[in-house]
């Protein structure tokens, strides 16, 4: 049989592979097993087409589907690997209940910010789209629209309520600038901000429902469970299911807070689930956990004029730079948060139901280790108790292990390059996605270039390093790269130059403000490599803002020098990045400089 | 250094920021300077002019070795106004301008904060006391002044309060308020930057500029802003902001040289929020009408005279240098006949082989702080520690401090398509709704961002604009990027920081050229 394409390029065999039933993919001359294909798929009465390419872009094909030996088979587009899955894959009678017509071209399971993404991009490129999307009800019953975790419980209104929390201290500042405010403590309205977020939550829902119908993408307010290698029951809320097939699956379903399974946490606590939407004020508040859920919202609490308490087991925001860590909690602390460290909490016990718009009363009982060591165990009363020590995929109810999806310890879906290395006609993105930074804009990247790769085969990745984020803290943190520990452990403590300095915002000089020694930025380089920036860090007012650009300039391997020579916007915060010149390791005590 | 000494002050509870705290001090710095007059007079290094870039020039120069002194001197303005060392910036620029327009923020700040569930009275107006922001600024302004004297101090610069006027090449004369010296110098670092432009109208010295404007003594009321300059239309949004009655009065178009659809949006935006634009109207007279108050009458397009009364008028049409009292010819140096500024060549060199100039007072250079500190600390590394590097005037971020700010790096559309063409450039574009504009349901109408980029490989950028909150911050990031020589490609494959501003940079996909929509399609891809 005569190839398809000899001798092609590896954009070009993609393509292919992403239009044809069954392509076979071989590298330069070889044609070992060719016929083993062959021979499979007129089994199943297919045609094996066959695509060869030269060595050179067999490894960029290597690259992009993550498999290094030739001949690769494609299956319906999907990179399947060589003869011998193809052999499993056809004597699992999979092969065959895959090339049956299905209904849908691709089912999205969960219609987060990734889920979207995808489902509306597969739709632009012409594929017949469902996208499955069910909230099961927080451990209180708290559930929502369509959109996920950062729409309706996560990005968004917490960035709202901290918005509302900066407002706030815009009210404080006020006095100073001249605006003349009442005397007397201006307060907040809890019932207020959680209603205006709300209802902002509320238009989002709908303007996606509205996307997925414009596109036409098939909405099912249903849970997705597998009954079949290429079917899914899809159960609404009314108990009605309907069974539907696809070639193709995506599973986004994202995470849920970790509640432990600790005497009364399931009944007196709530999580990020439902904060936001909560009835009644929280008034007084115990954070658990060091997360930066945890330390967003003990930080939006306090902003808004709560009594705030923040119980950590050890250090704060694991795997972030803990250098920038502890001056988010000195900073935290400064602003009147209390820190209760080497404490663990025990149980709950719920004093007082909350009623009539107002919290109830929990006791909590927890263990804290003292300095001499011992350990002594305490019981507090608070209003509210904000469970934020995790995250956890909520796959099982899917059924993956029906059809051999194969799941890490921690629940999330084993993937090569979003694809399962079990199952290849399942991908998975986001937060469910094991290896994955929880974080909705490379959810909705990946997404987008998943959709594109397979359905064009255009060969388009995505990176998954050097992502840029921000904590939103009271003092906003900016990070992009690696953490001062990474980069020591990466390149050697010796190859590594910290430059660093503290800055005050011009804004703090009028407001007066106490926390002038707080803002802080960094940038960590690679003193062997000409001096390129692999690391950046910023604790500021408005650090998402200021990081976004700077996170190009990492990417595209910028030097210290090109941050040198970068002339400054004045007057910002941003340009302190321009003139950094001392050494961490001087550990000279640093003061702001006038401008 | 300004940390610690604010924070010393914040911390002892004293509310007037510096005042008392810097004169007891600064008349010992004052003796020390007299006395370097008397005994040593010769210097490797004479700045005159001590603003962001002249100072920035002397302290590197100090660093490096050399004997440096600077002469800092304001004429005052027509209304008796002067202040000082530190130059524009500080005193009567970027310093104060940022924190009249911060103020202003907080006012839309105060604004806001109903419809997030603070309860400030109802339809209660929120009245502005003008004198507690202008006393708090000029805190600030004078806190920053005490600095700059401690750090030449420091550095063992020699502060003259006076004025410099040449004598030949190398000779200087220098004259403050009581007495006369003469100094020498190897070199002359020119840096005396411009004073606001009056215009040559009757009644013209009833105006004020922004020399009088952040230390006015009483709130300038009804105001009208000649002038559409980003001076002018800074100054003019957050008076508005502050809750004055201002009218802006522009003769052609505003923030020429900028790109003038972002230009255009940001005056779109002013409107929207109620102010009175007199578009192509020129200022004929002004003149006293009682009560402190001036009639000013201008042609209007129409070709009819208007007049109309206001407390304040404010003069924003323009900077000039002011060389004449220096006696530039008798150091042979050369200026540009139509603006008056020195020219110079590519190592800010005048045509006096020992006479530089940096910052505003040069010809063709950018009018920026930043850009005067960089030339004048590279130019003391030229003359005194035997480096080569030159000043790169590409790809300069600025940013336009107007209430929806306005911040931009490379070229504007417009240069873009008259230096590449049409054909060659690809204009993306969109609109768009920063989040926290959402509760309080803002107005995001002229939230945009663009982005030019050549259309062959490897597409590089050429021009970033962003129009909205923060745009400062936004900016110097991108800058970062344009420095790197970032490519389309390259900035659309950059993961967002999520929900931001900045993000809608990098999601930027719909060009010019498709004619599709460039409204916003809400949130969350």
């Amino acid at each position: 049989m005569p190839p398809v394409l000899t001798n092609g390029e590896a954009k070009d065999a993609l393509s292919v592979a992403a239009e044809l039933t069954i392509v076979v993919v071989v590298s330069g001359k070889d044609r070992t097993d060719i016929d083993k294909i062959t021979n499979i798929a007129a089994a199943v009465q297919q045609r094996a087409e066959i695509v060869s390419v030269s060595e050179g872009e067999a490894k960029r094909i290597a690259h992009v589907t993550g498999r290094s030996s030739f001949p690769l088979v494609f299956v319906k587009g999907d990179c399947i690997g060589g003869p011998e899955e193809f052999e499993r894959l056809n004597a699992s009678g999979t092969l065959e209940e895959w090339l049956k017509p299905h209904k849908y071209d691709l089912i999205v399971i969960g219609g987060g910010s990734g889920g979207l993404a995808a489902a509306k991009e597969a739709a632009r490129l012409g594929k017949k789209v469902a996208c499955l999307d069910y909230v099961q009800p927080s451990t209180q019953g708290t559930t929502w629209g369509l959109g996920g975790t950062c729409v309706n419980v996560g990005c968004i209104p917490k960035k709202l309520m901290h918005q509302t929390a900066i407002l706030g201290h815009a009210i404080k500042d006020a006095k100073e600038y001249g605006w003349e405010i009442p005397e007397g403590e201006i307060k907040l309205s809890w019932e207020k901000m959680k209603t205006a977020v709300q209802d902002h939550i509320g238009s989002l829902n709908w303007g996606y429902r509205v996307q997925l119908r414009e596109k036409q993408v098939t909405y099912l307010n249903a849970y997705g469970t597998f009954s079949g290698s290429h079917e899914v029951q899809a159960k609404n809320k009314k108990g009605k299911v309907e069974t539907i097939t696809a070639d193709r699956f995506l599973i986004s379903t994202g995470l849920r807070p970790r509640i432990p399974d600790l005497p009364g946490a399931k009944e007196c606590c709530i999580s990020s689930d439902d904060l936001f939407s909560l009835p009644y004020n929280p008034g007084k508040t115990l954070c658990i956990g060091a997360s930066y859920v945890s330390l967003e919202c003990a930080g939006f609490l306090k902003g808004i004029g709560l009594d705030v308490t923040v119980m950590v087991r050890s250090i704060l925001l694991r795997g972030f730079d803990q250098d920038m860590a502890a001056r988010i909690g000195k900073h935290m602390e400064a602003e009147g948060i209390r820190f209760l460290r080497s404490a663990i909490p025990k149980s709950f016990e719920k004093l007082a139901e909350p009623a009539d718009g107002k919290a109830g009363r929990i006791g909590v009982t927890f263990d804290i280790v003292r300095e001499d060591g011992t350990t002594e165990t305490l019981v507090e009363e608070f209003e509210t108790v904000l469970i934020a020590i995790g995250r956890d995929a909520v796959t099982d109810a899917v059924q993956l292990e029906k059809i051999g999806v194969r799941r890490a310890k921690n629940g999330k879906v084993v993937g090569r390059h979003e694809q399962s290395i079990t199952v290849p006609y399942v991908y998975a993105i986001g937060d469910v996605l094991e290896g994955c930074p929880e974080l909705t804009p490379v959810a909705i990247q990946a997404g987008k270039v998943l959709m594109r790769r397979l359905y064009t085969g255009n060969g388009e990745m995505t990176e998954y390093d050097q992502i840029p984020t921000t904590v939103f803290t009271p003092l906003e943190y900016g990070c992009c790269g690696l953490s001062e520990e990474a980069a020591f452990e990466y390149y050697g403590e010796e190859n590594i130059d910290v430059f660093h300095n503290v800055f005050l915002p011009l804004e703090y000089t009028v407001a007066h403000r106490m926390d002038a020694d707080h803002c802080y930025c960094k940038l960590i380089c690679h003193n062997k490599d000409d001096n390129r920036v692999v690391g950046y860090h910023i604790l500021t007012p408005n650090a998402g803002e200021v990081t976004q650009g700077f996170a190009i300039a990492l990417k595209l391997g910028g030097r210290k020098a090109d941050f040198d020579r970068l002339i400054g916007i004045h007057p910002t915060v941003a340009e302190n990045f321009t003139t950094l010149t001392i050494l961490k390791s001087e550990q000279k005590e640093l003061q702001a400089s006038g401008c | 250094m300004r940390a610690t000494l604010m924070t010393a002050m914040i911390r002892t509870g004293a509310k007037q920021c510096c005042p008392y705290a810097a004169c007891s001090s600064s008349r010992s710095v004052a003796y020390y300077s007299k006395s370097a007059i008397d005994t040593n007079s010769n210097y490797d290094l004479v700045v005159i002019g001590g603003g962001s870039g002249g100072l920035a020039c002397s302290k590197e120069a100090a660093d490096q070795g050399a004997r440096v002194a600077v002469l800092d001197w304001v004429a005052p303005t027509p209304h008796g106004q002067s202040w000082g060392l530190g130059g524009t910036c500080v005193n009567v620029g970027c310093i104060p301008k940022k924190l009249m327009h911060q103020a202003a923020l907080v006012g839309n700040h105060l604004a806001d904060a109903a419809a997030y569930g603070w309860q400030l009275p109802k339809d209660h107006h929120v009245p502005h006391d003008w004198n507690t922001l202008k006393n708090a600024v000029q805190d600030t302004i004078k806190a920053s002044n005490w600095v700059y004297r401690v750090q030449l101090n420091s550095k063992k610069v020699d502060y003259f309060n006076a004025l410099g006027s040449f004598l030949d090449s190398n000779t200087i004369k220098v004259t403050d308020k009581k007495s006369e010296k003469t100094i020498t110098a190897k070199y002359v670092v020119l840096s005396t930057g411009l004073r606001p432009t009056y215009p040559n109208i009757p009644g013209a010295e009833l105006g004020l500029t922004s020399d009088d404007l952040f230390s006015l003594k009483k709130s300038p009321g009804r105001t009208l802003v000649v002038g559409g300059s980003y001076v002018g239309l800074e100054c003019a949004g957050f008076l508005k902001g502050l809750g004055l009655p201002v009218d802006l009065m522009i003769r052609s178009i505003p923030l020429r040289g900028f790109d003038q659809q972002c230009a255009n949006l940001i005056t779109d935006h002013m409107s929207g929020e109620g102010m009175n634009i007199l578009w192509r109207c020129s200022p004929l007279e002004v003149v006293e009408a009682g009560n402190d108050q001036k009639k000013v009458t201008w042609l209007s397009d129409d070709g009819k005279k208007e007049s109309q009364v206001y407390d304040t008028v404010l003069w924003a049409i323009g900077r000039q240098p002011r060389l004449q009292p220096l006696n530039l010819q008798a150091a042979n140096v050369q200026l540009n006949q139509k603006n008056g500024k020195v020219i110079v060549d590519d190592e800010e060199r005048s045509s006096n082989p020992s006479v530089f100039a940096i910052g505003d007072i040069a010809q063709g250079r950018p009018e920026l702080t930043p850009v005067a500190i960089s030339t004048g600390q590279l130019l003391a590394r030229r003359l005194f520690a035997k480096s080569s590097r030159l000043m790169n005037y590409d790809m300069i971020p600025t940013t336009v401090f107007t209430p929806l700010e306005y911040g931009c790096v490379g070229l504007s559309e417009e240069a873009a398509l008259k230096k590449f063409g049409e054909d060659e450039c690809e204009v993306y574009h969109a609109f768009y709704g920063p989040y926290e504009y959402t509760i309080p349901h803002r107005s995001s109408e002229q939230c945009y961002t663009k982005i030019i980029a050549l259309r062959d490989d490897p597409k590089t950028v050429i021009g970033i604009h962003f129009v909205g909150p923060n745009a400062g911050e936004v900016t110097q990031g991108f800058a970062a990027a344009m420095t790197c020589n970032i490519t389309i490609d390259q900035l659309q494959s950059t993961v967002a920081i999520h929900p931001t501003s900045a993000e809608e940079i990098i999601k930027l996909r719909i060009t010019k050229r498709s004619g599709l929509d460039p409204r916003a399609v809400g949130c969350c891809g």
